[in-house]
């Protein structure tokens, strides 16, 4: 038997609200079925289950009360079991509610499938009823047009707190490194205006596909930089799940993961990036999207920004930080030239990595850049 | 199609990518993306719109010339007409 617990979807995060179930007791699962929604001070997010089996129990219900990250709220059955149990509780659940308490419960139109008894053996007795009665007679109250408006403000104060303390433990617990390198994006980017001219518009692509695919095969040659620090040592990552940095419009910012970014086209990545970016500005992301993450890009390169000095988020080891392509004087072969460059900075855990490492990865995406082809 | 007609669509499709944008307050010399703080991946958005909407095929060389709202009217207006 599996346990569903509320999942920690951040560093930020202690508790979240639980919004609503999208199972009920008996459906059948698998990994990575949508479970339940699950509301964060940075959103509302569709959190997903990771074992199979049958839904048996939903132990929390929706309510405004914080939830605290690991407790149970359901319990899930393997398969062998469930069946040979199914039948057995049935015949026991007819058994397990006194007779008074059945009288009220339906006098009162109390759905006896939601009480939990508190009788010997888990019967349901009259108090229990009672209970429930009180429980459902509370009113809620319906948001009206301001509480909408409190709402909005709630959610950006909220979104703020939960920035301020993932990035003060970041301060706090991880010794930064910093390194920067100016790259050269001329061929990338000659190369990528020849492949969008022959696109139509719904195909092109953007630089940012470049330079995701780039640390991608970065990492291959320095993979210490894809992990999660954990109780003193590195959980080095079997997949590549990148965090990509999406500024939300009014304020706030949110890092989901690409998932298998090595295993997707620049196409497919294309189109991985813009569901992602769609879906993070109407709240409509997944658990999994929010813990994932081996390491984030922060791409500032639409504003006037040269260098990012980045902060690590937690538990992560590592943060690219991608400036504004333009272009600069550059010198070669010992002549001088303008080419559009790219100052890419690595925020590094020293814990984690050293100088060393941090700037073997940077020179390996800086070459990557250099094949656009081979991305 | 005039142009206060193109002003029309155009602002029918920032509005996608810009939700909460006062499009009359919009000065029609200014950096438009700046002005309404959308990323490359909006204004792309944001052609692919225009492209659907009104059929125009705008090839990538083009995107710098479109920086101003009045930069946009006129590009489209000279192939709309």
């Amino acid at each position: 038997m599996a346990d569903f617990i509320m999942p920690s979807l951040g560093a930020d995060m202690n508790a979240g609200l639980l919004v609503a179930w999208r199972v009920a007791p008996g459906e059948r699962v698998k990994h990575g079925d949508i479970i339940a929604e699950v509301e964060t001070e940075k959103g509302l997010f569709e959190v997903e289950v990771f074992a199979d089996g049958i839904v048996e129990q939903l132990l929390a219900q929706p309510g405004p009360d914080k939830i605290p990250v690991g407790t149970v709220l359901a319990t899930i059955s393997s398969e062998a079991t469930a069946a040979a149990q199914v039948s057995a509780e049935e015949t026991e659940k007819r058994l397990r509610i006194s007779p008074a308490a059945r009288k009220l419960a339906t006098e009162k139109n109390i759905d006896l499938q939601r009480l939990r008894g508190t009788g010997p053996q888990g019967a349901i007795c009259l108090a229990d009823v009672e209970k429930a009665i009180t429980e459902v007679s509370e009113p809620q109250a319906a948001p009206g047009p301001t509480a909408l408006e409190t709402a909005k403000t709630d959610y950006r104060a909220g979104m703020r707190q939960a920035i301020a303390a993932a990035m003060s433990r970041a301060n706090r617990e991880i010794p930064h490194y910093y390194l920067a390198t100016d790259i050269d994006m001329s061929r990338a980017l000659d190369w990528l205006a020849e492949q969008n001219r022959e696109r139509p518009i719904k195909q092109r692509l953007l630089p940012v596909v470049l330079t995701l695919k780039a640390v991608a095969q970065a990492l291959e040659k320095v993979p210490q930089l894809n992990g999660h620090w954990i109780d003193g040592e590195l959980q080095l990552k079997n997949e590549l799940h990148i965090g990509v940095a999406i500024a939300l419009r009014g304020g706030g910012l949110l890092t989901p993961a690409i998932h298998n970014l090595d295993r997707l086209s620049l196409d497919q990545l294309m189109g991985a990036l813009s569901d992602l970016i769609v879906r993070t500005r109407s709240g409509k992301l997944r658990g999994s999207e929010m813990t994932d993450a081996g390491l984030t890009v922060t791409s500032l390169g639409d504003l006037g920004v040269q260098t990012v000095y980045g902060v690590i988020y937690p538990p992560q080891v590592a943060l690219i930080g991608l400036g504004r392509i333009a272009e600069r004087p550059w010198a070669e072969a010992g002549l001088l030239g303008v080419r559009p460059l790219l100052t890419a900075t690595l925020a590094a855990d020293h814990r984690a990595s050293d100088g060393h490492q941090g700037g073997q990865f940077l020179d390996a995406f800086a070459k990557a850049l250099q094949q656009p082809e081979r991305l | 199609m005039t142009e206060a007609d193109i002003k029309t669509h155009i602002f029918r499709g920032l509005a996608l990518v810009a939700p909460e944008a006062e499009f009359d307050d919009l000065p029609a010399d200014e950096n438009l993306r700046e002005e309404l703080d959308i990323d490359s991946y909006d204004f792309l958005t944001f052609l692919i719109w225009l492209n659907e909407e009104l059929g125009v095929e705008i090839p990538e060389t083009d995107y710098e010339k479109l920086i101003s709202l009045d930069d946009l009217v006129t590009y489209l207006s000279v192939r709309l007409n």
